[in-house]
């Protein structure tokens, strides 16, 4: 059977220069949006996963229809087919219940290796995969560098963490993060867009998911948002005077001694 | 009926035998909270030996155990283990260090538990109800979110940010030291852990570094590092950087600080020709004493600093070396 290999990619607002409105939410609605940058070096690392192991890539993104835009976009890279996750029964989820809306996509998708972005550009949790591989009951690793070998059974994986690199060994069916140091996204060709056009983008409600609106949403959601609070700045300091940089150096080296850092 | 549970829990984070020093900023935030609640702090070790429960023992908890029997750097076996300890034991929160491990477990765990989790907290309250509520940061650093941790059917989980808390003393009441041993069967085996490849660069570790000197876009090519290491060098500093140097290829990523980086807080952060974009200071603007150099006096971080100084970098930096050399007689 040839292997199913799946993507999941989020539509983010390209810039996280946002506003908090009376509501004392953020407003993203209007503002520019794209594919989550992250989620370009998972694309292109399950299209060559595909150029190595053969089988087809399927784009998985929940969110509003919007997000079918992102899903074309990963398709005319070279992925096969998409699937948009959208319900309003789904506004308002969670991390958790999010994932468990891209699981019950994933085995309804029949995917058996699932690749991930490390964090998105907005809420940066960079805990999507591993809730979506517990919610899977498949083994996850995030953050990973390289792929170092790879069968339909079994990878190799190299995860980078702050004393040295761990090399790992998963068993498929299994999900992955990936982070920007793991390859090069292409460019999307010509061939690429027109086959993105006609692609087949499915539509996926609660109803097809088989999920129960209770452990939906909000209401459904084991945390909730409280408030968003814009950031206080620090406060400003001195400015270092001086005609030329020697006589800057030597009053900012006063300051140092100062404070006993020399 | 929903989840009734008591006391606040630790996982003390281990690599290959050697305990991680958020284990001790864990304990500052779950000794408040489980203070607030008149309740003791467990702290779970995993990764690591009876040394760092002991360590951990005398930081003022009540009990400290070593998860033994687990595979090395396995973290599915980890948060199967870490679920099986807690059903048994019935805590009310469980605190994890917000890093690649946390990343990793914690959702696995608030799965297995049936749990809400709240990533990447800076900051961690009680509600009316005595409930878990973290601050985190969101939209780059733009913007500070409340979440509370309603979780009715599982303990509260939260991962909290490297350096959020200051490390526990290790002068506070001297508490029980167990081992139990740790239940994987939960994680049916599949995956490994093959090698590790130490990081032999020798270089001082942003993390753990009282002074930083960090290069940005404002070096223009990546040679313009080597200044910026000269100057970490005669400080006994060490590097880092911005996303806007690390996405250029300057320099590897385990320099970059920020909130999509490393979050730092050292006694004295020297910026080269980083502007300060939010994200940026989202992770660096605790520091004690903040100095930037850049040719624009009104970007954000020349803003922000102690100290600002305008000028060219490549002028004032090496002038600054010279002083910095004089001043220590070298």
């Amino acid at each position: 059977m040839p292997l199913k290999i799946a993507v999941c990619v989020k539509r983010t607002p390209a810039s996280t220069s946002v506003a908090i409105d009376a509501s004392g939410k953020v407003q993203t609605k209007g503002l520019p949006h794209g594919i989550n940058p992250f989620d370009e070096y998972a694309v292109e690392e399950a299209i060559r996963l595909k150029e190595k192991l053969g089988g087809t890539v399927t784009v998985v993104s929940a969110g509003e229809a919007e997000a079918e835009e992102v899903v074309r976009a990963a398709i005319a890279l070279g992925c096969d087919d998409g699937v948009v996750l959208c319900d309003p029964a789904f506004a308002g989820s969670d991390g958790s219940v999010t994932a468990s809306i891209l699981a019950a996509a994933l085995r309804k998708a029949g995917a058996q290796l699932v690749l991930f972005g490390k964090e998105t550009n907005d809420g940066a949790s960079g805990q999507m995969p591993a809730f979506t591989g517990a919610w899977l009951d498949w083994p996850s690793v995030v953050n990973v560098r390289k792929v170092a070998a790879a069968s339909d059974a079994e990878l190799t994986l190299e995860r980078p963490m702050e004393d040295g690199v761990d090399t790992l060994t998963v068993k498929l069916p299994a999900v992955l993060s990936v982070t920007k140091e793991i390859n090069e996204p292409r460019l999307p060709s010509l061939k690429g867009k027109m086959a993105a056009k006609k692609a087949p983008v499915a539509k996926w409600s609660a109803a097809d998911l088989g999920l129960a609106a209770d452990k939906l949403g909000a209401a459904g959601s084991p945390t909730e948002v409280l408030a968003m609070e814009p950031v206080p700045s620090r406060p400003g300091g001195v400015v270092i005077a001086g005609a030329t940089p020697e006589e800057k150096a030597k009053a900012l080296v006063e300051k140092l001694k100062e404070a006993k850092f020399l | 009926m929903s989840y009734q549970g008591t006391g606040v829990w630790v996982v003390a984070e281990g690599r290959k035998g050697v305990l991680l020093p958020s284990a001790f900023e864990l304990v500052t935030a779950a000794k408040a909270l489980a203070g607030q609640r008149g309740e003791g702090v467990t702290v779970m070790v995993v990764g690591a030996g009876a040394d760092a429960a002991e360590a951990l023992s005398v930081c003022g908890v009540a009990k400290a155990v070593v998860l033994s029997g687990l595979p090395e750097l396995v973290d599915d076996a980890v948060a199967a283990a870490l679920a099986s300890a807690a059903k048994a034991a019935k805590p009310r929160t469980i605190l994890l260090p917000a890093d690649v491990f946390g990343r990793s477990v914690a959702p696995r765990l608030a799965v297995l538990l049936g749990s809400g989790l709240a990533s990447d907290a800076t900051a961690l309250e009680l509600d009316a109800e005595k409930r878990l509520v973290v601050r985190r940061a969101g939209f780059g650093g733009n913007v500070t979110i409340k979440v509370l941790v309603k979780s009715p059917a599982g303990p509260e989980l939260a991962t909290v940010r490297p350096l959020a808390y200051p490390r526990a003393g290790t002068n506070g009441s001297k508490g029980a030291v167990e081992t139990a041993a740790a239940d994987v069967a939960a994680a049916g085996g599949k995956t490994a852990f093959v090698s590790f490849a130490p990081d032999t660069s020798g270089e001082i570790d942003i993390g753990a570094a009282d002074k930083i000197v960090s290069g940005g876009r404002g070096l223009g090519n990546p040679e313009g590092f080597a200044i910026v290491r000269e100057l970490a060098h005669a400080l006994g500093a060490a590097v880092g950087a911005s996303r806007a140097a690390v996405d250029s290829g300057w320099i590897p990523y385990k320099h970059q600080v920020g909130i999509t980086g490393r979050s730092v807080r050292p006694k004295l952060y020297i910026a080269l020709g980083i502007s300060g974009q939010i994200q940026h200071m989202g992770g660096m603007k605790s520091s004690d004493v903040i100095v930037a150099v850049n040719s624009d006096p009104d970007c954000p971080m020349m803003k922000a600093a102690n100290y600002a100084v305008q000028g060219d970098l490549y002028k004032v930096v090496p002038a600054l070396i010279a002083e910095i050399k004089k001043a220590r007689g070298a």
